[in-house]
């Protein structure tokens, strides 16, 4: 090997290594750690009464109906606002992507809830719009004659959705509008000469453009949707009941709540398998459209 | 030929009015926000709510005097500071040596760090707060900077990546010719034509710590909370105050949108990893 080479090799694993090793830290420890905790009998709060539990943490943990049916409101969330943000988000970028006066302000305003802090965005639907008496929605509800819906007790989940497509559609937004800019114009010109309508410019031009931007849409909000909880902290605190008690929620009642370490971390790594089958399935689906650059 | 032209006119009319009306039902609830928080806190609950009002500065003052809010300011300058600051000195390194001194495993690395963003931050929840706990580290906000540091280096260095990508090899190998050392090579040649890719990774890093809230909610209480967490104690039926909360919020949310609104297109390409431009 020649010395430019070694040399830039050597170079090349000095500058890389940091991040290499904090990264797999920050990965294998506490997945380790979890991993270990899982089989103990482990509660915060009698630290004495500690002892080896084998399988019974995970046992505990899957066969308890609160599991399931966190699993459910796990996927209903994610399913939900990834069906809602890539359809909304397509329509209202195909609509914004046109030259009118304003264009780059309604840009602005469309992207905005993207930068929202959950727990701001969460607090503000939760109190200013949607509260049954004193809420916008419930002073517009009366306004038409129907009487105000108590969003929160009687369609729970339904909320949360609402919250978070309205922090999630901006991103949709911001992507794809990104992607039809680089477009061909003249190609859209020239359908539309032909005598396409403006359904099949969509179905047969844009659609297929948008494509990639839409599985990366998909996996990068699935990734930041299946870790959804401010939202959930803030407004429900997982209810009425369990009906908005998703699988990260479960996990920190038992954690920092109920301090049950081992239960928690069995929890933490059912957690961990849901979002690999998540990503792998994903992967299976929109890898395609990924690699072809 | 004119009655086309009339009718695409009328089409282009259509889609502009469409397109303000969706952006301001879209934009709606941060206005309605902003609105509330110069309302007295009666205002704030009357019905029917109030569009014109006289405007009052009281909830700043309040906020500014009872809650503190320069205390969790601070602390939320700090932490997304702090980690956007660590993050940049490991992942210009890395991103240097993955753009200019690839090996087959390169791809594979990338891959690999992008994969950890993949990892719940529950199922790592029970031994990072317990290793807080015995460090002493609960409620400190170095634990937050680290936690935020190690959470988007994978975001960082992919998005360092890209930019670096694009840099010509050459100017590097000129130097390394005239023989520059490793750290002239990057911080006299790459970093100061890398300068816009700096900004946006930088200031996308920002943002998401700013904004941060699983562990910001599950790590601290009042020492180290930063302002998602203020908000947060907002949701207890005795904080009642809008007008207070709405105050609050839009201090706290008004420069992440500025930056935001700065570095849009910048900001694509750090969140969907250089896939789209």
């Amino acid at each position: 090997m020649s010395e430019v080479a070694r040399e830039s090799r050597r170079a090349g694993r000095l500058t890389a290594s940091p991040a290499i090793i904090l990264l797999f830290l920050w990965m294998i420890v506490p997945l380790a750690m979890t991993l270990y905790f899982s089989t103990q009998n482990y509660v915060l709060l009698d630290p004495e009464n500690r002892d080896f539990a084998g399988l019974e943490n995970f046992t505990y943990f899957l066969k308890s109906s609160s599991f399931l049916h966190s699993l459910l409101v796990t996927l209903e969330l994610v399913g939900s606002v990834l069906v809602i943000t890539v359809v909304l988000g397509v329509l209202i970028s195909v609509l914004v992507d046109a030259k009118f006066p304003g264009q780059g302000v309604v840009r602005l305003l469309l992207i905005s809830p993207f930068f929202i802090m959950p727990t701001v965005s969460a607090l503000v639907w939760k109190n200013l719009l949607m509260n049954p008496v004193s809420g916008l929605f419930a002073w517009l509800f009366q306004r038409v004659g129907l009487t105000p819906i108590n969003w929160f007790s009687d369609w729970p989940l339904l909320s949360v959705v609402t919250i978070v497509s309205w922090e999630w559609l901006p991103f949709a937004i911001l992507v794809f509008v990104t992607s039809l800019q680089s477009m061909d114009p003249e190609q859209k010109e020239a359908a539309r000469m032909e005598g396409a309508t403006a359904v099949a410019v969509f179905r047969y031009l844009t659609l297929p453009h948008l494509a990639r931007p839409i599985a990366v849409v998909v996996m990068v909000e699935a990734i930041f949707l299946l870790n959804t909880f401010a939202e959930i902290f803030t407004t429900t605190s997982g209810g009425p009941g369990d009906a908005t008690t998703n699988l990260p929620y479960l996990v920190f009642t038992q954690a920092l709540l109920e301090f049950d370490v081992g239960t928690a971390s069995a929890g933490g790594l059912v957690a961990v398998v849901l979002a690999n089958g998540v990503a792998a399935l994903l992967l299976r689906v929109f890898g395609k459209s990924l690699t072809q650059a | 030929m004119s009655d086309m032209k009339k009718r695409r006119r009328i089409a282009e009319t259509v889609r502009a009015i469409c397109s303000w009306l969706v952006a301001l039902i879209i934009f709606f609830p941060i206005f309605w926000m902003m609105l509330t928080s110069f309302k007295t806190e009666l205002g704030a609950f009357t019905m029917p709510p109030e569009f014109l009002f006289t405007p009052t500065l009281e909830n700043y003052r309040e906020i500014m005097e009872r809650n503190d809010y320069l205390h969790f300011a601070w602390n939320s300058l700090v932490t997304s500071g702090g980690a956007t600051l660590v993050g940049m000195l490991v992942a210009v390194p890395a991103a240097y040596s993955f753009a200019f001194h690839p090996t087959q495993r390169t791809q594979g690395i990338l891959v690999w760090m992008l994969s950890t963003k993949m990892l719940p931050a529950v199922g790592v929840l029970v031994p990072i707060y317990l290793i807080a706990r015995f460090t002493h580290l609960l409620d400190s906000r170095i634990l937050l900077v680290i936690i935020f540091a190690l959470a988007n280096l994978p975001i960082m260095v992919w998005m360092l990546y890209t930019y670096f990508r694009d840099v010509p090899r050459d100017i590097l190998e000129a130097a390394r010719m005239d023989g520059a050392t490793l750290t002239q090579e990057m911080y006299l040649v790459l970093l100061p034509v890398s300068r816009g890719g700096l900004a946006s990774t930088a200031l996308l890093s920002l943002i998401l710590n700013w904004n941060e809230a699983f562990w910001s909610l599950n790590l601290t209480t009042t020492q180290a909370a930063p302002l998602s967490a203020l908000v947060a104690s907002f949701s207890s039926p005795q904080g009642l105050f809008w007008a207070r909360l709405s105050a609050i919020s839009t201090l706290a949310c008004a420069p992440i949108i500025l930056i935001g609104w700065a570095s849009q297109r910048q900001l694509v390409r750090g969140l969907t990893f250089g896939a789209v431009k």
